[in-house]
């Protein structure tokens, strides 16, 4: 009996919970992981321009940057036959599920009508359609070829800004006769390969579409891939004894404090230096990795919309509201990216953004405008990972740069 | 009434048997099934046969995993085993406050192994831990930094997990020695035998069994070894202390590469078995024979 009534309550429990989980059909529920301060607050304008036109938000948040426990998530669910409306999504992560799956919604209607052909970069269109078809609406473009510097710490190292890998060098010798820790880093796979990104991108705007965009073997074994290696082993003699398994924003913290001379590290980064009350220009100053000027490498969240029988008039609404430029500025300015769409005011932004924006079109209109490799933008998350393994190997010491660039090629192919 | 108590223990068990069966066994199969397959991202069915082994096997990667497992399995059943036996003997001096001492020793084991690594990657840090401390208290040429270092990296884990399980080891032997017919050991006594012969011809001979049930818990715990490792180091410095269970889980879900990822599962599986099965032979056995 008492077996019973257990069985009784456990399934009326299941019965609550489930009737609880289904968003009723003029919601979106939205799998995201955007849970940070900053981040939320960016969302939550979305989340009242929505509320406006009659459509509800549930959240789902799954709290982790980068996404990886989103995404594992958002796998169990689809395999479950549970998809979400819309889902936070980067790089050939959409291209793989758009590919794997074919379960994704279809976003023509609206995108025809406003016209997002014209005002998305080709580059991004590249992601956020599938066979020619809009499966997702880019909501950012974070770029990851920045170095962030302290003004100060630049001042006493000569105050030029180095626009060459030479002259770089030199500015961190001089910080380093200056007893602080030239280059705040933190040895996490990922944040070894942001600085692979510019290095290489230095070495050769060629160099960097060859081996990471095309996987060409030539190129990731060739004599300029072991010249980045050699970059690479260089710049690992400027960070501090204790770098490994740092997080990116204490790293971003050596620098605001004066510890530690520059980061090489995504506009995200910007965050933490307003966080601290720093202004751009007078206490920190942003330029592209030397030698990468007009060269952007590029990351973008996307919102990616699941079929639920062809796309809902709440997805519509909701892709809509994301591609508007009051909603791509307001989130922007915020989250330190710039707008995926090219036509919005930049009159909001601060001047690493105002940079940021400039640097983004010229690179878009000169054609200099590159997946990035360490945020899943050039290569599908296996090779993406494989060249991880290598890069953080190298970093750390465990081969020299030939034979990293000799690996490179065996682990891409085994990953391909 | 008398089938109903035939029958009841039957009705009792069936649905956790299901349960287990299924969600077991079942997945455990599945897996099996997913390892012969070329699954990505999402399960697929294209039977590719042995390729993901055969890929697992070429990997660097893996070796270093399997390498590290050995070196950390080895170290951690050794260094626990030893010391808890130490720990249980001087214990098991009949001394004064026994009750107070031995929880201390078995705290540890209440903490989950998240807690073991955070706590232990802030001793271990060389800016913020012992290291530090020394240097704080002026002896500045004292030197410990293995967590940053990929060769030494992988015997904090040992460090760490060693600190965790020993006190549970101890307490097994504890038991083990209290277990011993104390006739046997008077019998010793009065023929003359030191307590040292004692406990080396006779007492730890009579604990075989609790030997190998704290073998197979070691083992089994070093294979699965997982969250200590991603609280520890995160499998750095590099992939320096990446162990097969990390591996498993990045190669599944987060590189895209669910066959080799589920090959790798059941070659942990096999390594698990290996163990398991001869030790549930032998307790079978000697159940037989009672």
């Amino acid at each position: 009996m008492k077996m019973r009534n257990f069985a009784l309550s456990a399934s009326v429990a299941a019965m609550i919970a489930s009737s609880v989980t289904i968003a009723s059909a003029d919601d979106v529920e939205v799998l995201h992981w955007w849970t940070a301060g900053g981040e939320a607050a960016a969302l939550n304008v979305l989340k009242e321009d929505l509320a406006g036109q009659g459509v509800g938000w549930k959240d789902m948040p799954i709290a982790g940057g980068g996404g990886t426990d989103a995404m594992t998530v958002l796998r169990a669910r689809v395999t479950g036959g549970n998809a979400p409306t819309a889902a936070q999504m980067l790089g050939f992560d959409i291209k793989d599920w758009a590919g794997s799956t074919g379960k994704l919604g279809n976003l023509d209607s609206v995108a025809e009508k406003e016209g997002w052909n014209d005002v998305v970069p080709a580059a991004l269109q590249d992601f956020s359609k599938h066979d020619g078809h809009w499966i997702a609406a880019p909501v950012n473009v974070h770029s990851t070829n920045w170095v962030w510097i302290n003004k100060e710490a630049l001042d006493a190292a000569g105050g030029k800004q180095p626009e060459t890998w030479e002259e770089l060098i030199a500015v961190l010798d001089a910080m380093k006769a200056n007893g602080i820790t030239p280059l705040a880093h933190g040895g996490q796979a990922w944040q070894d390969a942001t600085i692979f990104d510019a290095v290489v991108l230095g070495v050769s705007p060629e160099l960097y579409k060859a081996a990471f965009i095309d996987l060409d073997e030539a190129a990731l074994g060739g004599e300029q891939m072991v010249e980045a290696f050699d970059r690479m082993a260089k710049l690992r003699t400027y960070v501090d004894d204790n770098f490994s398994g740092r997080d990116w924003n204490l790293a971003s913290a050596m620098v605001i404090e004066g510890k530690a001379g520059m980061q090489m590290m995504g506009d995200w980064a910007k965050g933490e230096f307003l966080k601290a009350d720093q202004v751009p220009g007078k206490d920190f100053v942003c330029i592209r990795f030397p030698g990468t000027q007009g060269k952007v490498t590029f990351n973008s969240d996307q919102f990616v919309m699941f079929d639920q029988g062809g796309a809902s008039e709440a997805q519509l609404a909701m892709a809509s509201s994301v591609m508007s430029p009051t909603f791509q500025s307001a989130f922007n300015v915020v989250k330190g990216s710039v707008p995926a769409r090219t036509d919005v005011p930049n009159t909001d932004f601060d001047d690493c953004g105002k940079k940021g924006m400039a640097d983004f079109a010229e690179a878009n209109a000169a054609g200099g405008l590159y997946g990035s490799m360490a945020h899943g933008h050039a290569n599908p998350a296996s090779v993406k990972n494989a060249i991880y393994d290598v890069v953080t190997a190298h970093f750390n010491g465990e081969y020299d740069s030939a034979a990293a660039a000799e690996e490179l090629v065996s682990a891409v192919e085994a990953a391909k | 009434m008398n089938r109903l108590q035939q029958w009841l223990p039957r009705l009792v068990l069936a649905p956790s048997f299901f349960v287990i069966l299924v969600f077991v066994y079942a997945f455990i199969l599945y897996t099996g099934y997913l390892s012969f397959t070329d699954s990505r991202m999402l399960p697929s069915y294209g039977w590719v046969g042995f390729e993901n082994y055969t890929k697992l096997f070429a990997l660097r990667h893996w070796n270093t995993a399997l390498v590290n497992l050995a070196i950390f399995g080895v170290l951690y059943i050794g260094i626990c085993s030893v010391l808890g036996l130490f720990l249980a003997i001087l214990l098991d001096q009949k001394i004064r406050g026994e009750g107070f001492i031995r929880p201390i020793y078995l705290y540890p084991m209440a903490l989950s192994f998240i807690v073991t690594g955070t706590a232990w990657k802030w001793f271990l840090d060389p800016g913020i831990g012992i290291e530090n401390t020394f240097h704080n208290l002026g002896w500045t040429s004292f030197h410990f930094d293995w967590i940053k270092d990929r060769n030494y990296a992988i015997y904090t884990v040992v460090i760490a997990a060693v600190w965790q399980s020993s006190g549970f080891v101890m307490a097994m032997f504890l038991a083990g020695l209290r277990g011993v017919d104390n006739e046997i050991i008077k019998a010793a006594q009065i023929d003359g035998a030191s307590p040292a012969r004692i406990y080396r011809k006779i007492i730890i001979p009579m604990m075989r069994p609790v030997f190998l049930s704290a073998f197979v818990v070691l083992a089994h715990l070093a294979i699965k070894a997982y969250d200590l490792v991603i609280a520890l180091t995160g499998g750095g410095p590099g992939r320096a202390t990446e162990v097969p269970a990390t591996f498993m889980y990045s190669y599944t879900f987060t590189r895209n590469q669910m066959g080799v990822g589920a090959s790798s599962a059941i070659i942990m599986m096999i390594m698990v078995f290996s163990i398991i099965i001869p030790y549930l032979y032998s307790e079978l056995k000697s159940g037989d024979n009672r």
